[in-house]
């Protein structure tokens, strides 16, 4: 029972993501859309812990918000998917269901 | 597979908005079916034909509109949070001795039902908001 979570918050505003991972049981995916793209960037206070997540959970970004906020692919912490919105209905229907952390 | 959407949060308020209708449409790209996008709390001001927003920006309620009239979707407003914001179709309007409506082509105003109806009709609930 694979589940699907949903962040939209910036890390540095919000807890909810690190709710979300404290949550997420392994073999999870963890997609990170609008303001949350921020936290899956290398070089930041929060970069080692998402590199821990990794260990069991998938995590990916939506590629359209990361591009908005001036973030390039290389800069994301290694093993970070890049999603499109047709990766993100994909997500939503390869899980069994889908958590939006608001 | 069957989808329905719930958006939380009004257009211009965040990027809920554009990333449900974005959503919306990638799902029906992809052949899946939405059964109900339904708007509640501030989501509600999606569904008013009044807002002009400036030419160069993107017109959310238009924008919900057309994708209704191309696809047949159903919008369904929450009436609770609709009349708390004003927005009105013709009946409430009447209903509330009001002297105009400003519902959007392609929405209608219903009750929090159709909400639970669409979860359990639909294969997946996917939920936008602040």
């Amino acid at each position: 029972m694979a589940m699907l979570h949903i962040v939209n918050k910036s890390p540095f505003e919000r807890n909810s993501l690190e709710s979300c991972l404290l949550h997420a049981k392994p073999g999870a995916t963890v997609l990170l859309i609008e303001d949350a793209v921020v936290g899956a960037a290398q070089g930041t206070v929060l970069s080692d812990r998402i590199q821990k997540a990794l260990e069991s959970v998938k995590l990916a970004v939506l590629g359209a918000d990361l591009e908005a906020r001036g973030i390039a692919q290389e800069k994301l912490v290694d093993g970070v998917n890049v999603v499109d919105y047709a990766g993100f209905v994909d997500l939503v229907t390869g899980h069994d269901n889908n958590q939006s952390w608001l | 597979m069957k989808f329905t959407i719930l958006i939380n949060e009004g257009p211009y308020q965040h990027q809920s908005s554009d990333s449900a209708l974005h959503f919306v449409q990638a799902a029906l790209e992809k052949g899946h079916e939405i059964f109900r996008v339904f708007f509640y709390h501030d989501g509600v001001n999606n569904g008013t034909r009044l807002a002009v927003p400036p030419q160069d920006d993107r017109n959310l309620p238009k924008e919900w509109s057309a994708l209704a009239e191309a696809h047949g979707l159903d919008l369904v407003i929450c009436i609770a949070a609709a009349q708390r914001r004003g927005v009105m179709d013709a009946d409430e309007a009447k209903r509330q001795g009001l002297d105009a409506d400003n519902i959007a082509p392609g929405f209608r105003i219903s009750g929090l039902g159709q909400l639970i109806e669409g979860g359990i009709q639909s294969d997946r609930l996917v939920v936008f908001g602040d």
